[in-house]
């Protein structure tokens, strides 16, 4: 190794998944993973999240699981809590949506209003 | 990428519980699952809870599964892995929180730690330098040789306080700026690293080398560029074969980064390592003997002067560190001198890692700041004593040091005050002691131990040892005078004050610190033919109480040499001259009490 930058870009690399082994993390992104989630694709849903996170090092963020929010046609369910803000459940997910959220919700604070669940989604 | 990271320790603690069989089965369930791009599993160097082993932590929740067995492996990857559930009945209890679970790190055992030198154990996988370089690593040795001089580097050490982690307490600085200016015209320095750990109890190198061998490895090579030396020798012990292993893996690894070898960071600095396994004599870990041994010839000790900074290994200038001093390096350099005073004692800067052992509830590895007091490290890091018995005493320093007692059970651990009470930090073994155990019986442990381990160059410690080794048997066999406690601390002084090397000089000192704390034991030993604690066997008696005695016979049909004598529903009684004092009729008699160890 010649140079700082070499051992920086390995670091850089390797950061976002060290990251995954920290606890005190605010944001939260909770992917139901029951028997229906993961019947209905939760796993790329799940497996996208945390790799957007690991990719752009958001340390800030846990990408876990939970089971069965009851919802089940709705699956995969996805739920983000931010310190401070509402709950946000995005519904029916796949990966490429997935990867949107991650990007425009997690990174940019904006919620994709379109595929999160609403009242008049619940009553139908 | 992987979404979860199941940490599974592999520290030689739980490599003996069957870790290695976890992590076969987790990779095996969890490609059954189809996880296997989803869910990584890391083996670890060691966490600290040796006691709850296997061990294993599930990241990105922070679980702490403790005692986990193969067949639970299961479960967790189809429930916690697949599903998110965590498996509760696994988890390590004190991280239970009502209903949700409480991190690792705020729990009785970790709260209290401050973990240098051991920040990346259990963190990390210690087989992937990327891995290290992930946390920090190596940004110490590139900032070091792109933008210091050797002087600065010294000078931050110096400023550090950092004290020799190997047992002396020898400040590093002074001993690195020796190297560096003693002989101005070397040809070739040396550095060493002191990985014999020969302290019967104490795991903190071995655990270090196993779960952050690449920290070593770096700080050797600043060391190296401090004192101006590009050749290093790792003295460890072949007992360890997992940190030999990992080290081999570590030094290769930096080798094919460039990290060792030439012109490291584009600096036209070169330094290299290699492992010299020792054969695990505890002589080999003074610094003349271990130095003679790399040499390839029989570890004994040599007279000094010469000092190694001016004469070492093949008569070159040549500094000898502890693995745990080297493992604070890195960080001082990172986070500077004055954060590292920060912590610790006016004297003793930092931390110190121990290994708990004997009568505790959670025996393992810590890392305590220095100046905690002994009641903090015992009853909240340890957890206290098991059985609700009472604290007698520890041991630190093994062979070489003495004990605490409970009237200085608060004074704040440090270099300084260790030595002010008659005992000293030693590499870090802890041995705490309950009301069960026999003083006298301690120091003949330890004295054992020395007799064994004597070079045998010196007179004084060769013979010395042996005679106060035999003046101990005799007092615990009830053959001990008066006089003889005056004799044996005689001789005890002599030992100390004309043996060659620091194993003779220090080898009373158990004796010392048990006969000043405990010197009623002594007397009762010797006077009254009694041992308090039932230890030492030729001074206790299994006694049947007649009056508890109902003639079950259930005694004498355990006795393995047939000294009970009694019929069916009649008193017994037990034939002294032929018990070996197992003790097993105690437990056969538990009903109803009879048989007492008196
Ligand atoms: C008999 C004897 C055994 C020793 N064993 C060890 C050992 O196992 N590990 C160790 O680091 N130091 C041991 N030492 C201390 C070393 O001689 C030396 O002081 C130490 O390695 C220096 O490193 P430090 O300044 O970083 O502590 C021993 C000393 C004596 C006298
Ligand atoms: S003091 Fe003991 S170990 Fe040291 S040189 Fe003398 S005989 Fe050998
Ligand atoms: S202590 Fe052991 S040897 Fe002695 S009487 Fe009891 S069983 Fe027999």
């Amino acid at each position: 190794m010649k140079t700082l930058a070499e051992l920086q870009a390995i670091k850089e690399k390797m950061v976002g998944q060290m990251n995954v082994r920290e606890g005190d993390k605010s944001v939260r992104v909770v992917v139901g993973m029951a028997t229906c989630g993961i019947a209905a694709g939760a796993r790329p849903v799940l497996q996208t999240f945390s790799e957007v996170v690991q990719k752009n090092n958001l340390s800030d963020v846990a990408v876990t699981q939970t089971g069965c929010i009851g919802l089940c046609q709705f699956e995969p369910i996805v739920e983000i809590t931010k310190p401070g803000e509402e709950k946000v459940t995005y519904i029916n997910m796949d990966a490429d949506k997935a990867r949107e959220v991650a990007e425009q919700h997690l990174m940019r604070g904006i919620i994709i209003a379109e595929y999160t669940v609403n009242n008049s989604t619940l009553v139908k | 990428m992987f979404r979860s990271h199941v940490l599974v320790c592999g520290g030689t603690g739980c490599i003996a519980t069957g870790s290695e069989n976890i992590i076969n089965a987790l990779n095996e369930e969890i490609k059954k699952a189809g996880l296997e791009n989803e869910v990584g599993v890391v083996r670890t160097g060691c966490f600290g809870l040796c006691s709850l082993g296997p061990v294993m932590m599930v990241h990105p929740e922070g679980c702490f599964y403790s005692a986990v067995d193969v067949k639970d492996i299961p479960e967790i990857v189809s429930e916690h892995l697949l599903k998110g559930r965590i498996v509760e009945r696994l988890l390590y209890r004190e991280t239970v929180e009502d209903g949700g679970i409480k991190s690792l790190n705020n729990t009785a055992f970790y709260k209290k730690q401050f973990r240098i030198a051991l920040r990346n154990c259990g963190v990390i996988n210690p087989e992937s330098i990327d891995e290290y370089i992930g946390v920090d690593g190596y940004q110490a040795l590139g900032n070091v040789l792109t933008s210091m001089s050797p002087e600065q580097v010294i000078q931050i050490v110096l400023d550090s306080g950092l004290r020799g982690r190997g047992g002396g307490g020898f400040p590093t600085g002074r001993k690195w700026d020796l190297a560096r200016k003693l002989v101005p015209d070397a040809d070739q320095k040396f550095v060493c690293c002191n990985a014999d750990e020969g302290d019967p109890g104490a795991f903190m190198d071995r655990s270090i080398l196993e779960g952050d061998p690449h920290a070593l490895i770096e700080a050797m090579a600043i060391a190296g560029y401090a004192i101006g030396a590009t050749m290093g020798y790792i003295y460890i012990r072949a007992e360890y074969p997992i940190a030999v292993k990992r080290l081999e893996i570590a030094i290769q690894q930096a080798k094919d980064y460039g990290l060792l070898g030439e012109d490291i960071f584009g600096s036209g600095f070169n330094f290299d390592l290699e492992i010299r396994l020792g054969a695990g004599a505890f002589v080999c870990g003074e610094e003349t003997a271990l130095m003679i041994s790399i040499e390839g010839n029989r570890g004994e000790p040599r007279p000094r002067p010469p000092f190694p900074a001016e004469k070492g290994l093949f008569g070159k200038p040549t500094i000898l560190n502890n693995v745990e001093t080297y493992a604070n390096i890195p960080q001082i350099i990172l986070k500077g001198a004055e954060w590292f005073t920060s912590i610790g004692t006016e004297k003793s800067k930092g931390t110190k890692v121990f290994a708990l052992g004997g009568k505790i509830n959670n025996t393992g590895l810590v890392e305590i700041p220095m100046g905690m007091s002994l009641r903090e490290v015992v009853y909240e890091i340890g957890g206290g004593i098991p059985d609700g018995k009472k604290f007698k005493a520890a041991q630190t320093g093994g062979p070489s040091g003495g004990c605490i007692s409970v009237e200085n059970l608060d004074i704040p651990i440090d270099y300084d005050n260790l030595i002010s009470i008659g005992s000293m930090m030693g590499s870090g073994g802890l041995i705490v002691m309950d009301e069960d155990n026999c003083m006298v019986d301690i120091a003949k442990f330890f004295l054992e131990f020395t007799v064994d381990e004597s070079c045998g160059k010196c007179t004084p410690c060769r013979i010395g040892t042996k005679r106060l080794f035999e003046m101990l048997e005799d007092i615990t066999a009830g053959n001990g005078t008066m006089e003889d406690l005056d004799e044996m601390v005689e001789l005890c002084e002599y030992i100390k004050n004309n043996s060659l090397c620091g194993l003779g000089q220090t080898a009373p000192n158990p004796v010392l610190s048990t006969y000043h704390y405990f010197k009623d034991e002594y007397i009762q030993h010797v006077r009254d033919k009694k041992c308090a604690a039932g230890i030492c066997t030729e001074l206790t008696q299994y006694i049947i109480s007649a009056d508890k005695c109902v003639g079950c016979t259930l005694c004498k049909k355990v006795c393995p040499v047939d000294a009970i004598v009694g019929e069916v529903k009649q008193k017994h009684v037990i034939d002294q001259s032929k018990c070996v004092k197992c003790g097993v009729c105690v437990d056969a008699c538990k009903k109803f009490g009879a048989i007492t160890k008196g």
